[in-house]
C-alpha cells in the first residue's frame, strides 16, 4: 500500500523543544546527585581501605593490643567486647521489638498504635549521647561502667528498629491469612505464635541484623558506660569491655602513627562487618517477600 | 465462565440436571440458624438491614444477588468474621441453635471453632500441605491420631489422591483448585458444624469450579453448608435453599437487603417477587 503523504508534522517544535531541553537537564543534575551517593560510600570504603592497609594482618584480628610501649598486637580483645555487648544488647532488644510489634499490628487499636507509633520514631531519633548519659545516670553512677550498662544503652537504641521493622513485616502479611487462621476457631496469640510470625521470619530477622549492625558501630553510648577498660581479652561482663568503636576514638587521639593505623584498621573491620550485614539483611528480605508471594 | 450478568432469558437448565435435592417438610427441617431482623453497620453506612430466615440442618443454603447487596457481609456474620473489620456494627439476633452468638459472654473464638469458613481466594498457609491440614487440630488438642485425622479430611476434600505422595512440600506449589479444596479440608479437619464458603470458585476455572461444586454436595450429610456465591447457575446446581438479596435505593442511600428466600426450585423456576424474577432472567444484576 502507498503511503500517503502525511497532513501533520509530529516533530517537536517551538514550546516543546524547549521543554524538552529543560527535561534533559533536570535529569542529568537527578542523575549527578544519585552519582555522588555512591562516589561517597566508594571513596570512604577506599580511603578507610588504604589508609588501614599497613595494619591489617592476622596478627592484627587474632592478638589482643600489645603492652605500652611494645610494637604489634591487635584488636582482637575489642572485637570479643564488641560481640558480647551487641550480643546482650541484641537478646534485651530483639524479644521486647518483636514483641511491640506484634502487639502494634494484630492488638493494638487505632488510638493505641499510632501514638506509640509516634514515640518509637522519636526514639529512634533521640541523640545516643542521650542515650548514652541517661544510662550513665542510671546504672553506672556508683556502680562503675560495665559491659551490661553498654549493652543496655546499645539496646535503647536497637528497640525502635526492631520494633519498626517487626511492625512494617508484619503488616505485609495479606489479611485473608489472618482470617484463614481466625476461622479455625484459634485464638488470635496462636494465630500470631503458629502462622504469621514464622510466614515473617525472614523480615523480622532482617530488621535485627540492621539493628545489630548499627548498634555495633554507636559510639556515644559506650562513651558513658563502657570505655574505661582492661585492654586484655575478657568476657566479664561486669566490668568495662573493650569494644571497637571506643578502640577507634581512643587510638586516634594517641601520639602514636601505629596507633592510628590501628584505628584505621579496626574501622576497616568495623565498616566491613556493616556492609556485609547489610547486604546479608537485604538478601533475607528478598527472600521472606518470596514466601509472602509478593 | 457464567456470570449474571448474562442477558438471555430464564436459564434453568441446571435446575433439571441438579442432583439429589434435599428439601425437607418444614416439621423436619433442624433449624441451624435463626436470623431475627439483623442489620450491619459499617461506620455511618448501612450494608444489610432487617434480615429474617432460617438456615436449615444438612442442607446447602445459597445468597445470591448483585454485587455490593451484602451477601458477603452476611455470612461473615454468621461466624461473626466481621469482628475483624474496625468500624463494623450488628444489629438484631442471630440465634444458633438457640444460642444468640452476638449474645453476652459469647467467645468469637469458640463460634468460629464450631463454624469454619473458606474464602474467596484460596489461603493456604505458608507452610507443608500436611501441616495446613493439621495445624487446626493441633492448636485446638486434637493430637489423637491426627495423621489419620488429615488423612480423612484431605479425603473428603476430595484431594488425597492428588497429594499423599507430597505431603511435606509447600501448599503454595498447589494450583489454584487443590489450593480451594486444601483450604476446604483444613476447615473440616477440625470437624466443624457448619461450613460457611465466601465465593469459593470465583478465582478459579471451570473444572476446579465442578470439582469444589461436586465437592460441596458430597459434604452436606455432615455439615450444614452456606455459600455465597456471584454466580446463579451454580447455585441453581447446588443448593437446596436459595437466598436472593438486593439492593434498595433510598435517599442517597444503598442498603442491602433480603428479597427472597425459598427453594432453590421455587425460586428459580416459580419466584414470588418482581425483583427476584428480574435478576433470575438476567434483566438486571
Amino acid at each position: 500500500m502507498a503511503a500517503a503523504t502525511p497532513t501533520v508534522s509530529l516533530k517537536p517544535s517551538g514550546g516543546l523543544r524547549r521543554r524538552q531541553i529543560v527535561n534533559k537537564i533536570m535529569e542529568l543534575i537527578g542523575w549527578l546527585a544519585a552519582l555522588s551517593a555512591v562516589a561517597i560510600l566508594f571513596v570512604v570504603i577506599i580511603s578507610v581501605a588504604v589508609r588501614a592497609w599497613p595494619a591489617l594482618s592476622w596478627d592484627f584480628l587474632t592478638k589482643p593490643p600489645a603492652l605500652f610501649g611494645q610494637p604489634g598486637g591487635g584488636i582482637s580483645s575489642a572485637i570479643v567486647g564488641s560481640a558480647i555487648i551487641v550480643a546482650i544488647g541484641t537478646a534485651i532488644a530483639l524479644p521486647l521489638g518483636v514483641l511491640i510489634g506484634i502487639y502494634l499490628t494484630e492488638f493494638a487499636p487505632r488510638f493505641i498504635a499510632q501514638p506509640v507509633q509516634l514515640v518509637l520514631d522519636i526514639l529512634n531519633g533521640l541523640p545516643t549521647i542521650i542515650t548514652g548519659i541517661f544510662v550513665y545516670g542510671l546504672l553506672v553512677i556508683g556502680h562503675g561502667q560495665s559491659a551490661y550498662a553498654g549493652a543496655f544503652a546499645l539496646s535503647i537504641v536497637m528497640l525502635p528498629l526492631v520494633a519498626r521493622a517487626a511492625q512494617e513485616t508484619l503488616l505485609l502479611v495479606p489479611s485473608v491469612l489472618r482470617e484463614g487462621t481466625l476461622a479455625l476457631g484459634v485464638s488470635r496469640w496462636r494465630s500470631v505464635t503458629g502462622v504469621i510470625l514464622p510466614t515473617t521470619f525472614g523480615g523480622i530477622l532482617t530488621g535485627a541484623v540492621l539493628a545489630v549492625a548499627r548498634a555495633a558501630g554507636e559510639t556515644a553510648p559506650l562513651l558513658f558506660t563502657c570505655s574505661i577498660f582492661n585492654p586484655a581479652v575478657s568476657t566479664d561482663v561486669t566490668k568495662a569491655l573493650p569494644n571497637i568503636p571506643v578502640l577507634i576514638f581512643t587510638y586516634s587521639e594517641q601520639p602514636d602513627k601505629a596507633l592510628h593505623e590501628q584505628a584505621w584498621g579496626a574501622a576497616l573491620v568495623l565498616m566491613l562487618f556493616v556492609l556485609v550485614s547489610s547486604l546479608l539483611a537485604k538478601a533475607l528480605l528478598a527472600r521472606s517477600r518470596r514466601k509472602l508471594g509478593r | 465462565m457464567m456470570t449474571d450478568d448474562v442477558t438471555i432469558p430464564i436459564d434453568v437448565g441446571p435446575v433439571e440436571t441438579a442432583q439429589e435435592r434435599r428439601t425437607p417438610a418444614p416439621e423436619q427441617r433442624e433449624v441451624v440458624f435463626d436470623v431475627q431482623d439483623l442489620g450491619v453497620t459499617y461506620g455511618s453506612a448501612t450494608a444489610i438491614s432487617g434480615v429474617n430466615l432460617a438456615i436449615y440442618g444438612n442442607v446447602i443454603t445459597a445468597f445470591i444477588g448483585p454485587s455490593g447487596c451484602g451477601k458477603s457481609t452476611f455470612i461473615r456474620c454468621l461466624n461473626r468474621m466481621n469482628d475483624l473489620v474496625a468500624g463494623a456494627r450488628v444489629q438484631g439476633a442471630l440465634l444458633y441453635h438457640g444460642q444468640n452468638i452476638y449474645g453476652d459472654g459469647v467467645d468469637p473464638v469458640e463460634v468460629r471453632r464450631r463454624i469454619g469458613m473458606v474464602f474467596q481466594r484460596p489461603n493456604p498457609f505458608p507452610k507443608s500441605i500436611y501441616d495446613n491440614v493439621a495445624w487446626g487440630p493441633r492448636v485446638l488438642g486434637m493430637k489423637k491420631g491426627l495423621d489419620e485425622r488429615v488423612e480423612k479430611a484431605l479425603t473428603r476434600a476430595a484431594l488425597w489422591d492428588e497429594v499423599k505422595d507430597r505431603l511435606k512440600k509447600s501448599a503454595l506449589s498447589l494450583s489454584g483448585g487443590q489450593q480451594q479444596r486444601l483450604c476446604i479440608a483444613r476447615a473440616i479437619a477440625i470437624e466443624p458444624d457448619v461450613v460457611l464458603l465466601d465465593e469459593p470458585a470465583s478465582a478459579l476455572d471451570p473444572i476446579a469450579t465442578a470439582a469444589i461444586e461436586e465437592l460441596m454436595h458430597d459434604l452436606k450429610d455432615q455439615y450444614t453448608i452456606v455459600i455465597v456465591t456471584h454466580n446463579m447457575q451454580q447455585a441453581a446446581r447446588v443448593a437446596d435453599m436459595t437466598a436472593f438479596f438486593s439492593l434498595q435505593v433510598g435517599d442517597g442511600k444503598r442498603t442491602g437487603v433480603l428479597v427472597e428466600y425459598d427453594k432453590t426450585d421455587k425460586l428459580f423456576t416459580n419466584p414470588a417477587d418482581k425483583r427476584t424474577e428480574d435478576y433470575v432472567t438476567g434483566r438486571f444484576g
